[in-house]
């Protein structure tokens, strides 16, 4: 049984193929890394997946459901939700109140027009656990954007959990974040391995091999090789397209 | 960062306490505004607060998707219209009742928002503004070739409304009243909504659509919900400003009544509800003002929205703050 099942995937901006028959199954409970070069496409894939970009051609399967034509929104409803590489967060809003709508997205009708929101200790309670799964639980009252770099990180990573989602597709979380502050957010989301799917992206390879159960690798849009982290590792074709000297300095 | 000390989880409701007492203030000068017009011996200012409080209601309505929804409607003077000319129309049939004139009044402009709205959100920024302009263009020009009701020169009522068979509206002191009720009302209406589910939604739409979407919410039809409340609003406006000229043209819904609206919610503060308020007394004052002292007003209401802009680009409710009379938001 797979949770995540992707046919055939492409995508072109005008000429430049973005995404080139793409096909991976993801097993419930994996983190499936997927690594690859600057503008290999590993963004663009992501958006294909959780449906803020249509894809030229291709499926893709929510467990048996085809999603391929639902927008994001409905997407999330179905258990698929997704962080952004670029900080995409409510700034105006509290770290609390961002991590609170994407619970009210899935808890009852938001047409209430008359109840006062922030009175509601439902909203704010499960929004409360998401952020500590996400070790922001401490700066809930803080303006989104009065957050520091690292913390906007976690709150992508609340808001996510926070959609109550079957599969997670993580574009960089730690992108940006460095030294104890990557390592400690390494360990939060060892934490949530095996109660979701994660799909992660990720340049920090240390992160990669610490978490991946599988690793794929994407290159120019084309997934070139698809395997445990040691096995990529040794692959002679992923070490000269891609690892490199950084491969050879491991191994 | 990570020494913040763990408070006690309360979302921030700062921003709804001090609108809420700020809406206060005004309303309670509002309401002493009448016996001080008639120590100083001059009834007229009554008449005009009523035209002023109606432009208040509009203001604000406006506010509600403008300041909260990040739409700015170009064309919002239509709703005054359909509240004008639903007066005239069923004033014309021996329907003189207030609450069936504005309940009348906000069937028409739900059904016109819905419309028009579903069109217009399929566009977003200069494009929203244009076509919501066109809009109220064609709400104008159907009214000026409405015939029977003096097409272009408008027509003039017998009467003002009653309300529940009662004459509320005869003197100029109890259509005022009635006036600030509705402002009342419709102020906690706006201001509920606002706190509410729906309202958290409409203003994370503004401040993100993508991270919305992401989460689970297709704007669309939020939108367009808070883009028809804002035209129903807008047209009880429009009902009682037919009643204080006790007459109906379609210059009540020109474009250029468009612009006014907006330039009040910008003079009072965007987001804020109780600017708009502010913004509607000071606009109309000024041009009261402005127009008594020489007749190029307009040029010197530009040249006060200009330093406006420049010095409060938060408009009153910005200067207020930096005066230290409001509490800044975050
Ligand atoms: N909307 C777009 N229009 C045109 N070209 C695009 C668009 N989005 C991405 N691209 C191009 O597609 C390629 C893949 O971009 P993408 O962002 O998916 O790469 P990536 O693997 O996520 O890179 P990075 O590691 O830098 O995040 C790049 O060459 C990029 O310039
Ligand atoms: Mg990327």
């Amino acid at each position: 049984m797979t949770s995540l099942t992707v046919r055939n995937l492409t995508k072109s901006f005008g000429a430049l193929k973005v995404t080139d028959d793409v096909s991976l199954e993801f097993v419930p409970g994996e983190i499936h890394a997927i690594i690859g070069p600057n503008g290999a496409g590993k963004t663009t894939l992501i958006s294909q997946l959780s449906g803020q970009l249509r894809s030229d051609s291709g499926t893709v399967l929510v467990g048996e459901r085809d999603v391929t034509r639902l927008p994001m929104s409905d997407r999330v409803k179905l258990g698929l939700a997704r962080s952004f590489q670029i900080t995409s967060v409510l700034p105006g809003f509290t770290a609390l109140e961002n991590v609170a709508l994407a619970v009210q997205a899935r808890n009852g009708s938001s047409f209430r027009f008359f109840r006062t929101v922030s009175d509601e200790a439902a909203l704010n309670d499960a929004a409360l656990v998401a952020l500590r799964e996400a070790g922001l639980d401490h700066r809930a009252d803080i303006t989104a954007r009065s957050l520091s770099h690292g913390e906007h990180r976690r709150l992508e990573l609340a808001i996510a959990l926070a959609t109550e989602p079957t599969i997670l597709l993580l574009d960089e979380p730690l992108a940006g974040v460095g030294g104890e502050d990557a390592e400690a957010f390494v360990a939060n989301l060892q934490k949530l391995k095996g109660r979701f799917t994660i799909v992660l992206i990720e340049h920090d390879m240390d992160a990669v091999f610490a978490l991946a159960d599988r690793v794929s690798v994407l290159v120019y849009g084309r997934i070139i090789a698809t395997g445990t982290p040691e096995a990529v590792r040794s692959d002679p074709e992923v070490r000269a397209a891609y690892l490199g000297d950084e491969a050879g300095e491991v191994v | 960062m990570s020494d913040a000390t763990a408070a006690p989880v309360s979302t921030a409701r700062r921003p709804l306490a001090g609108r809420l007492k700020a809406a206060l203030v005004l309303f309670a000068i509002f309401a002493l505004m009448p016996p001080l017009a008639a120590v100083l011996n001059d009834p007229f200012y009554v008449l005009i607060g009523t035209r002023i409080l109606a432009y208040a209601i509009a203001a604000m309505a406006l506010d509600l998707i403008l300041g909260y929804g990040a739409m700015v409607s170009f064309g919002h003077a239509a709703y005054l219209g359909f509240g004008a000319y639903a007066v005239a129309i069923l004033s014309r049939h021996g329907v003189n009742d207030l609450i069936l004139q504005i309940l009348f009044a906000a069937g028409i402009s739900a059904a016109f928002a819905f419309v028009t709205g579903a069109i217009s959100l399929r566009t977003k920024g200069v494009y929203f503004i244009m076509i919501t302009l066109a809009f109220g263009q064609m709400a104008f020009f159907f009214f000026i070739s409405l015939s029977a009701y003096g097409g272009d020169d408008g027509v003039a009522l017998a009467q003002r409304s009653t309300v529940l068979g009662m004459d509320l509206l005869k003197s100029d002191f109890g259509q005022y009243y009635v006036t600030l009720a509705l402002l009342v009302g419709l102020f906690l209406l706006c201001h509920r909504i606002v706190g509410s589910r729906f309202g958290r939604v409409l203003t994370g739409i503004r401040e993100n659509p993508t991270r919305m979407e992401a989460i689970g919410f297709s704007p669309f039809r939020y939108q367009l919900t808070a883009f028809i409340i804002s035209g129903c609003i807008t047209s009880v406006a429009g009902v009682v400003l037919a009643n204080q000229a006790q007459f109906v043209s379609p210059a009540f819904m020109s474009w250029h009544r468009s612009g006014e609206l907006i330039v009040m919610v910008v003079l009072g503060g965007v987001g804020t509800l109780a600017g708009p308020i502010a913004g509607a007394v000071a606009a109309l004052m000024l041009e009261e003002w402005l127009g008594a002292l020489s007749k190029h007003w307009k040029l010197f209401f530009g040249v006060f929205l200009v330093l406006m802009v420049l010095f409060s680009p938060r408009g009153i409710t910005g200067l207020l703050e930096q005066l230290g009379l409001a509490r800044k938001r975050q």
